[in-house]
């Protein structure tokens, strides 16, 4: 009995191959993107926790000295006051044509290191060999392949536990490669300290203390981006499940007449049930396969750009190698197995409580389509309440994110109710038998369709709303760009001193020789790069204010006052007027806050000579130089000639902006990959909606042209119709857009970058949106729309006859 | 005193593997380093300084002390040089690498720490006039080598010590060069055993004011153990009658090594032969997951020596990166009188 | 004549051929009954009388047009303009009411008549059913609506294929009566298919397919 009924079962798949593609493509599709998007983030996590391990420091708390390294006899001297500390210089170096960071530590002081401990355990001498004879570099292999080659280096060793685009040396040696002997930048205090010492408060007033936190700084920096990810991941999924739901529903419908006949015959509805919810876990298990495979090369194509962005932005040493990871392949498998669940829930439900004798319905198609978006209407709205009422109780990014959740699936909720209402009143306005039947069997099809042009207004609404942000965030950069790149040329001297060469050498060549110094200070515990600025109205004239206080720049440039940035004053809560402790004694009055959109971190700006007087040892190799563009070729070929400059040592205006905007356009890659890709889904989920309705809607469509029309005509119709739906939709999809993009600017990345950014508005890109939108639509509407065109008129009038 | 060497360069070489690769070192040729040598004639104080053109060197203290209510204790100051590369060099790129070990021991407890340090930054070393032995907040210092302060403190003890010296320097072998072994291994090495100690200790139950003798090693070398010897045990033991007597034995592969000197009431110090020396376990205590002798029978026929020698406290095991068992003995039999006992290689 | 089928010859692709030269005429208002076994072709004639499919030799004329000269489009206009078809099944479109199911052809030819509609719909009975969609409606109902929409139309011809095939005995008889009266009442004229000898016994003429071929 069973094999019988798994045979009949199995019989609609092979008379409907198409739809069987259709719902494993759906499951893959959805397991796909939401799959690549986990391995991503768990590649960077698994990169980021390896990193906290080889750099083996990150539940330690730090002594720093604000602005500034400590000098190496402060740290010798509080080792002879009893405190067990250990020294640790970082910076980054070029080595050859490679930019690394060097990571200097004393391996005797040191807490057990994986690179250090591995590299001992194969070779006894190498502590020999690390601390003298030349020294040594612990680079990861593919650092380690190109270091090996570079002249003038100490030996280099390999290492796979150090970081990617990091090198792990003695402190001794980093410090000849950073060009900065006798500095240290922090203390590392070891853990275990003898009873009875001297407070450091009493011994080092001036050093600050910076507790350890909870997981890694870039772990807390990065998690926006991967909450981020992980949403256009979940926005993925729910598509990819419309696709599944559509597709189960229409298996099942067709399959009713079997079903009646199989229970007729005798079979268990308990026995058949198990069979079919048997049969949907192989599938979604086919299919969920089939979606970790392309997930994975999904992923592996993302990646590289991913860890660019990471690396870039926050700094996070990501590898651009994907590994499969138990953790988002079993996930991947879960998340398929749960969503052909939910999707197919409804359909398993009806099956199961449906009579074994068909009866005319007491109610008809429209008053249960009301009712429905009745339903719809009031939950979407609930939902979007509930995403306001979330950001109000959680606020920060689960907050805003919760918010966003809310929106997008309440809109979508909101959209059936909404469409009916538009067909509502354009069957109206309708002139004519033909009209007034395409508007009331559009709003028939409604319930159908309604599924695949969620998937449509959500993708379309990411898009809007994504643009938007990612759009509005561009031109306020390049704006922010113009107003904070002033100089002609930037260039990097080797050291301070030949720093100091090159200043004399270009103050009578130029029109102004500005130094870019900065110290790094703690506020609040968080870092904060602090730069001093000398008085010249480069700075005043140009530099982007979001808020200040009256003369501003004379009391900054009179050492009065400081200016911070938009992330600080944010984070810290501190805006114009208040004041800012930047190390201890030293607490300035805000004067301003200025927009800073090229990093995630606080900074701070005062006058020059106050930076100095409270951190001496800030480097003095960056400068900005002013001149006429006309002078600038002939002047960095002379600079070049004079101090033997690499060419990386000198960057004009034009030449950062490129890189500034280069590292911007990589950030959002893989934004716009997920959204196109969404964007596919979504027409993929029209396509399937349409092709399954397709043997739905022959008795629907067979009377009308049995009382007139042509074929020619219906087709035209339905494609004119898919096009209505998709252009209403997207319709729709623009104040949702625009809602999400304010929500983006406003919640999202205030939280995540620390800044808010003006919105722009672009109709340009919604009119080409709308325009892909129709497209998407068009085509998925064409195919069906052809096979009517084609369909022998034998075929539509079995719909009449009694064979059906 | 050879064990102590070897034990020296063990844990130096292993510090940073932590207990790891120390196999091998044995064989190691001494590149580059100043061997010890018989004209050498010792100068001090100079000499009470470093020698970085060498491998190896210490500065070690021992001292039995007694407590107001007659309570025995121990106490233990090192102070442990290793040159990666002969000489010095300022700030990091000093080759050398220092390592302390402080202990305090009573009947019931054993504490100790330990510490680590870079030569060159000023952190750890050693200077002459006015002697000054340190590393972190550890400290032995003084206006001369007889009168020195002795300071070191761990997460559950400290000790603040005046040492005075009440006798002579000793010097081993001929002028203080000593040789180890038929081989023609050999060190520097000189003593200081006659300090009278008085200070403070400080234990988790409060502090104690002591007084005591204690024992000063100085040695220098560049050259390492023997591959063969897996272990030894190490006596100094004081007499009451004034006579002192460091004694050791080396377990290896071709048998038992022994060795010592014999120092009288006046100071002087006679080198004794190998083989005159003999110690022989009597009991065994299970001493951090291993088995340990921890009273002996000792005796220099030669002397009349016949003792017995029994830890104060069996379970004085310096857990440090290299583990070893270093602790106050007792001494009863035909001279009575206190000491140190260190053991290693048991496993 | 209104309708004349003249050797009329139809194969389906890949099946033996169904009509192999059928002839016959229906004058306008007259009523002729078509039988013959299942699978005869008797739908398949009636098909192409209602300019719904396409045949491979011989001539239909309906109302003067020849049917073979016609394109999709022209078939089209002439079931808007001169036909009205009621099937055995599926005649209504599901997503208007009985209402606007009622004047649907009649609005797309063109001849909207309320007097006309309104008097059909209190013969047909159907008054108090206006307002439902099709699926509320029972198999009877269904088809007094289709029937009802086919003659609102005011066609020339109507064709009905077996409209009482899927009803009990009480309701086909009671829908067939209501059909007849309608008919003669209006001057429509009406080619059956039916395999019931006694409805066949009551129109004007009757018919037999057989082998293809009119017996």
């Amino acid at each position: 009995m069973i094999g019988a009924a798994l045979q009949a079962l199995a019989s609609h798949w092979r008379r409907h191959p198409l739809q069987l593609a259709t719902l494993l493509a759906g499951l893959a599709l959805a397991t796909a993107l939401w799959s690549a998007v986990q391995a991503i983030n768990a590649e960077a996590r698994a990169s980021y926790a390896r990193a906290t391990a080889q750099i083996g420091s990150g539940a330690l708390d730090v002594l720093e000295a604000p602005g500034g390294p400590i000098p190496l006899p402060r740290y010798v001297a509080l080792r002879r006051a009893g405190w067990q500390l250990s020294p640790v210089l970082e910076g980054r170096a070029r080595l050859g044509d490679l930019r690394v960071t060097v990571l200097g530590l004393d391996p005797v002081t040191h807490p057990p290191l994986p690179a250090f401990t591995a590299a001992m355990k194969r070779d006894a001498a190498m502590l020999g060999r690390m601390l003298a004879q030349g020294g040594m570099l612990i680079a990861p292999p593919d650092l380690a392949a190109i270091l090996t080659d570079v002249p003038g280096l100490p030996k280099v060793q390999v290492s796979d536990s150090v970081p990617p685009g990091m090198v792990m040396t003695d402190i001794g040696v980093a410090e000849r490669l950073l060009a900065r002997p006798g500095q240290i930048d922090r203390l590392l205090i070891l853990p275990d300290q003898p009873p009875g010492l001297t407070p450091l408060a009493d011994l080092a007033p001036d050093l600050q203390r910076r507790v350890s936190r909870a997981g890694t700084d870039t772990a807390r920096l990065t998690d926006s981006f991967h909450l981020n990810l992980t949403a256009f991941g979940l926005l993925s999924f729910a598509v990819g499940l419309f696709i599944v739901h559509g597709t189960v529903g229409l298996a099942f419908e067709q399959r009713r007449g079997m079903v009646r006949t199989l229970r007729a015959l005798g079979l268990p509805l308990r026995l058949l049930t198990a069979l079919m919810l048997g049969e949907l876990l192989v599938l979604a298990l086919i299919g969920g396969g089939l979606g970790l495979v392309l997930g994975y090369l999904v992923a592996a194509a993302l990646l590289p750009d991913v860890a660019a962005t990471l690396r870039g932005l926050y700094g996070a040493p990501v590898a651009g190698g994907l590994s499969l990871r138990p953790s988002w392949v079993l996930g991947g498998l879960v998340m398929a197995l749960a969503g052909t669940g939910v999707a197919s829930a409804q359909a398993l439900w009806r099956m199961v409580h449906m009579p074994l004798l068909s009866a005319p319905g007491l109610q008809a198609w429209a008053q249960r389509a009301a009712r429905g978006e009745r339903r719809m209407a009031l939950a979407g709205l609930g939902l979007i309440g509930a995403g306001g009422v979330a950001l109000v109780l959680v606020p920060g990014l689960v907050g805003g994110f919760a918010l966003i959740a809310g929106l997008m699936l309440g809109a979508a909720l909101l959209l059936p109710p909404a469409l009916a209402l538009v067909l509502h009143l354009g069957r109206r306005l309708a002139r004519g038998p033909v009209g007034d039947w395409l508007w009331a069997d559009t709003r028939a099809q409604l319930p159908g369709i309604g599924l695949a042009l969620m998937a449509l207004l959500l993708a379309l609404a990411a898009n809007v709303g994504v643009g938007t942000m990612v759009s509005s965030f561009r031109l306020t950069f390049t704006g922010w760009l113009d107003q904070r790149l002033v100089s002609e040329l930037y260039l990097t001297a080797r050291d301070d001193a030949q720093g100091e060469e090159i200043a004399r050498w270009l103050a009578p060549r130029s029109d102004a020789v500005l130094p870019i110094r900065s110290g790094e200070f703690t506020v609040q515990s968080v870092p904060v790069t602090v730069y001093g600025v000398v008085d010249h109205p480069t700075y005043s004239k140009n530099w982007p204010l979001l808020e200040q206080t009256p003369n501003a720049w004379d009391r900054v440039n009179a050492g009065a006052a400081a200016f911070i940035n938009e992330q600080l004053a944010r984070r810290a809560a501190l805006w114009s007027g208040d004041r800012v402790q930047l190390a201890p004694g030293w607490t300035l009055p805000i004067a301003g806050v200025y927009s800073d959109y090229g990093n995630p971190t606080g900074q701070a700006i005062v006058a020059l000579p106050a930076l100095l007087s409270h951190a001496s040892a800030v480097p003095n190799r960056r400068f900005g130089v002013r001149l006429s563009p006309e002078a600038m070729p002939g002047l960095m070929r002379d600079l070049r000639a004079a101090f033997d400059l690499p060419a990386s040592a000198l960057i004009d205006q034009a030449g950062l902006k490129a890189q500034s905007l280069a590292v911007f356009d990589k950030t959002f890659v893989v934004t716009g990959a997920l959204n196109l890709l969404t964007l596919g889904v979504a027409g993929f989920a029209i396509l399937t909606s349409l092709l399954t309705l397709w043997s739905l809607r022959l008795p629907q469509l067979a009377p009308v042209w049995a009382l007139g029309l042509t074929r020619g005509t219906l087709a035209r119709l339905e494609l004119g119709r898919s096009l209505l739906l998709a252009a209403l939709t997207a319709l729709l999809a623009l104040p949702l857009g625009l809602a999400l993009a304010w929500v983006l600017l406003a919640v999202i990345n205030v939280q995540a970058f620390g800044w808010r950014l003006p919105m722009y508005l672009f109709p340009a890109d919604w009119l080409r949106l709308f325009g892909l939108a129709l497209l998407a639509a068009g085509l998925a509407a064409a195919l069906p729309a052809r096979r009517l065109y084609r369909l022998p008129p034998s075929e539509l009038l079995k719909v009449f006859a009694n064979a059906r | 005193m050879r064990a102590r060497l070897a034990l020296l360069l063990l844990l130096l070489a292993a510090l940073p593997a932590y207990g790891q690769g120390y196999a091998g070192l044995g064989s190691t040729a001494a590149e580059g380093f100043a061997v010890p040598d018989p004209e050498t004639r010792l100068n001090f104080p100079r000499d009470h300084g470093a020698h970085p053109e060498f491998r190896i060197e210490w500065w070690y203290v021992t001292a039995n002390l007694t407590g107001p209510d007659g309570t025995d204790y121990g106490v233990q100051w090192t102070l442990f040089r290793s040159a990666l590369a002969p000489g010095e060099a300022a700030g990091w790129a000093s080759p050398q690498i220092w390592m302390g070990h402080a202990a305090a021991t009573t009947p019931r407890h054993h504490y100790f720490a330990e510490r680590l340090a870079r030569g060159g930054i000023g952190q750890a070393g050693v200077s002459a006039t006015p002697f000054a032995a340190w590393i972190d907040d550890w400290q032995m210092a003084g206006t001369d080598f007889d009168s020195l302060s002795l300071t070191a403190r761990g997460a559950e003890f400290a000790y603040d010590l005046d040492l005075i010296a009440e006798g002579p320097l000793v010097l081993h072998g001929a002028g203080g060069f000593s040789v180890k072994s038929a081989d023609g291994q050999a060190s520097h090495y000189y003593s200081q055993p006659h300090y009278r100690i008085k200070g403070t200790l400080t234990l988790p139950s409060g502090p104690v004011e002591v007084t005591g003798q204690g024992w000063l090693d100085r040695e220098w070398s560049s050259q390492p153990l023997a591959a063969d010897q897996n272990g030894w045990d190490w006596f100094s033991l004081s007499f009451d009658s004034g006579a002192r007597l460091m004694g050791f034995r080396l377990r290896g592969a071709r048998g038992d090594f022994t060795s010592g000197t014999w120092i009288d009431a006046e100071g002087h110090a006679t080198a004794l032969a190998p083989g005159a020396f003999r110690a022989e376990p009597l009991d065994k205590t299970e001493v951090a997951g291993r088995s340990l002798p921890v009273r002996w029978r000792v005796t220099l026929p030669d002397r009349g020596v016949d003792v017995e020698v029994a830890a104060l406290n069996p379970q004085s095991w310096m857990g440090t990166r290299f583990a070893y068992w270093e602790g106050p003995v007792r001494v009863s039999g035909s001279h009575a009188g206190r000491g140190y006992l260190e053991m290693t290689g048991y496993e | 004549m209104l309708l004349t089928i003249e050797d009329v010859k139809k194969t389906y692709p890949g099946a033996r051929p169904v009509l192999q030269g059928v002839s016959l005429t229906l004058d306008a208002g007259q009523t002729l009954a078509l039988t013959g076994e299942s699978g005869s072709g008797k739908s398949t004639l009636l098909h192409l009388a209602g300019a719904l499919d396409s045949f491979d030799a011989g001539e239909i004329r309906l109302a003067g047009t020849a049917l073979s000269g016609l394109d999709d489009t022209g078939r089209a206009a002439l079931r808007r303009d001169r036909v009205a078809l009621v099937f055995q099944q599926f005649n209504l479109i599901p997503s208007l009411t009985v209402g606007q199911n009622l004047g649907f052809h009649a609005r797309l030819a063109g001849r909207q008549d309320p007097v006309w509609i309104e008097e059909l719909t209190e013969r047909l009975g159907l008054a108090e059913l206006v307002a439902r969609y099709p699926e509320q409606l029972s198999g009877g109902q269904q088809q007094r609506v289709a029937i009802g929409r086919a003659l609102a139309a005011r066609p020339a011809l109507l064709l009905a294929d077996e409209p009482t095939g899927n009803l009990d005995e009480t309701a086909s008889t009671a829908v067939m009566e209501l059909m007849l009266d309608l008919v003669r009442a209006s001057g429509t004229a009406l080619f059956l298919v039916t395999h019931s000898d006694r409805i066949a016994a009551r129109l004007d003429a009757r018919a037999h397919l057989s082998g293809g071929c009119i017996a």
